[in-house]
């Protein structure tokens, strides 16, 4: 979603609250204003009760995927399991050959936050550093391209494949999600080079360093860590796409997570079980991912909206 | 590609001087190349593509496609399932731009200068964390999860249901994704399940950049949460107010996971939207030409949301 925005650069989202204020913070939950009265436990609770609501669908796929299918005719879906199996994860993994799909998509994404990064980084370089001409409306249209929906491309990029003997080819969607990607990391790297200091800049090019010494030198350690962080989104972006690969991988073996999980909805209706393993199996992943990524996550989500 | 005039660019960069120096040493724009290059393949000369196809006939894909001028649009505007499906895109702008930015403010607030301050930053950040939870997942991966519940015959929600005796069997219970009335309901309230984590994350990092002394001193002179919420918070949100609106109006317009996922737009076009459409004339149908056409007017109409979006960054970014 935060594709959509940009502008802002990555120093502002990674500035954390200052120790002072958070000792402010943890000091007015004792008296003053802030008392805790029987009216702010309420609210409390209220509010965990809606958080604990939002995860539900979560807890109930983890529960009844370990549940055997004659546990949950008899004892029902919001029971919890009376022995714990985990013959319906395995069963959805062997029948879906997941261990293919996982590959796959690891495959797909890990490509894409390379070569997208490495795009968006050399194209934002001239745009923010080297200050070409016509930088305003690059990044115009580059905004316009991750606005435009999948669709309007899809149907010539399936015809491209074709041409090309990528279809049915993962690298057809390593090719098209990279420079998809990079249209928005252009546009949100240019932001960031730009504000990069003028005073490092100069003192480089009075010591003669080209373009190429700038970059290499100057431009790319410093931006290390924001083109990581690209990275980390690219991935998971790529990882959770699901219209290109449903429309240029039809077999089954160069299918994607994502696309595994839609093209399994309708097939497992009569074995609940084995569809609540598939949604978990779907989401450990990303939830793996997340856990291990979960600040820059955070951040990227906000990452662009307002500077 | 540079429309730029050399006038224009040299005003602009005299406007800008301290900062933007005309590069001196070395060649920059070759840089650009590869980025460019890929960018004209993959976006440039598949929209235009697009666009072409969208004025002719062809049918499956094979052969040659056949210009037949503004047929396909003409067509199109005289198509009730069109219509439909636009309609259907204002009740998605509803669930998924609407009422996650009213509620996602609540929260965000409610957390932020309510519970935060009496029950330490842990307890909101775990509840903001649940929020979350749901925008991490894959969409394709929330769509399995909720057809399971929502299944008629084995799902959750009925199986429980009838277990509680509020209905004899599954059979008589609602079938939720299957009728035509509750299916539009139902991917409506996954949708706002989705949405949430986004915007009660985004107005909490916009509420801890806010300057919280004129909340304190509001606070002092006695204003409640909700007066306080009224004048100065939503205030002090606008920016992030107007840019979450605007980009989940245009994600809310370009759905088609959820949809193609828990309903493949039906029953029938209940839920039918026009990225679903496009799609199921593309693929489905194979009417190329047609397909072309309604994603065509989809890209135009988002084309005018980007560019209402950059002129709004640009503001903002003045104004700072």
């Amino acid at each position: 979603m935060s594709q959509l925005l940009s502008e802002a650069t990555f120093a502002n989202e990674t500035k954390q609250p200052d120790a002072r204020e958070l000792k402010k913070l943890s000091r007015r939950g004792q008296g003053g204003f802030n008392r805790r009265t029987g009216f702010s436990w309420g609210v409390l609770g209220f509010i965990v009760l809606a958080a604990l609501l939002w995860i539900a669908p979560l807890y109930l796929a983890f529960v009844n995927s370990v549940k055997s299918k004659a546990d949950y005719t008899t004892s029902g879906p919001l029971s919890l399991p009376s022995n714990i199996t985990f013959e319906n994860i395995t069963a959805f993994w062997i029948k879906a050959n997941f261990t293919e799909k996982l590959w796959n998509s690891f495959q797909i994404s890990f490509w894409v936050a390379i070569f997208g990064v490495l795009l968006s980084f050399l194209t934002a370089y001239a745009i923010g550093i080297g200050r070409v001409k016509g930088r305003f409306f690059i990044l115009a249209l580059f905004m316009i391209a991750f606005t435009i929906p999948a669709e309007a491309l899809m149907y010539p990029l399936l015809k491209m494949a074709k041409m090309v003997n990528l279809y049915d080819n993962i690298w057809s969607l390593i090719i098209i999600f990279s420079v998809l990607q990079s249209a928005f990391g252009t546009y949100l790297l240019a932001s960031v080079l730009s504000d990069f200091p003028s005073e490092i800049l100069e003192a480089a090019r009075i010591d003669g360093a080209g373009s190429v010494r700038l970059l290499w030198n100057v431009v790319f350690p410093l931006t290390r860590p924001t083109l990581l962080v690209l990275m980390v989104f690219f991935f998971i972006w790529t990882w959770n796409e699901f219209l290109y690969p449903l429309v240029l991988l039809p077999s089954n073996s160069s299918q994607t997570v994502s696309l595994s999980m839609g093209l399994a909805s309708g097939q497992y209706t009569s074995e609940p079980t084995q569809q609540a393993a598939a949604a978990l199996v779907g989401i450990l992943p990303t939830l793996i991912f997340f856990l291990i990524f979960q600040r820059t996550l955070l951040k990227g989500v906000t990452m662009g909206s307002v500077k | 590609m540079t429309t730029v005039t050399p006038a224009a660019d040299k005003k602009s960069r005299a406007r800008r001087a301290p900062t933007s120096r005309p590069a001196s040493n070395g060649l920059y724009w070759p840089w650009a190349i590869p980025g460019l290059l890929t960018f004209t393949i993959v976006v440039v000369v598949a929209f235009a593509w697009n666009v072409y196809l969208s004025f002719t006939k062809w049918n499956q894909g094979l052969g040659t496609p056949k210009w037949i001028g503004l047929d396909n649009y003409i067509k199109l505007f005289q198509d009730d399932t069109f219509w439909q499906s636009f309609l259907h895109s204002v009740v998605f702008i509803v669930s998924m731009a609407v009422v996650p930015t009213g509620l996602g403010l609540i929260i965000a607030s409610a957390l932020f200068d309510y519970i935060a301050p009496r029950f330490g930053n842990g307890s909101s950040a775990a509840v903001r964390a649940a929020f979350f939870l749901p925008q991490i997942i894959p969409i394709a991966v929330a769509g399995l999860l909720w057809s399971w519940m929502l299944s008629s015959q084995q799902g959750i929600f009925n199986v429980t249901m009838v277990q509680w005796g509020w209905f004899p069997s599954v059979d008589q219970a609602p079938n939720w994704l299957g009728n035509a009335g509750l299916a539009m309901l139902s991917v409506n309230v996954v949708l706002i399940w989705i949405q949430i984590g986004y915007t009660v994350t985004i107005f909490m990092s916009g509420l801890a950049r806010a300057d919280q002394s004129v909340h304190e001193a509001a606070a002092i002179d006695g204003a409640s949460w909700f007066q306080r919420f009224r004048m100065i918070t939503i205030n002090q949100l606008a920016p992030e107010i107007s840019v979450v609106l605007l980009t989940t109006t245009v994600a809310a317009l370009k759905v088609f996971a959820p949809v193609y996922v828990m309903t493949q737009g039906g029953p029938g076009t209940a839920t039918n939207v026009p990225a679903y459409f496009s799609y199921f004339n593309f693929i489905q149908t194979g009417k190329v030409g047609y397909g072309a056409a309604i994603s065509t007017v989809l890209a135009l109409l988002l084309i005018v949301f980007a560019i209402y979006l950059l002129r709004l960054q640009t503001k903002q970014g003045e104004n700072r």
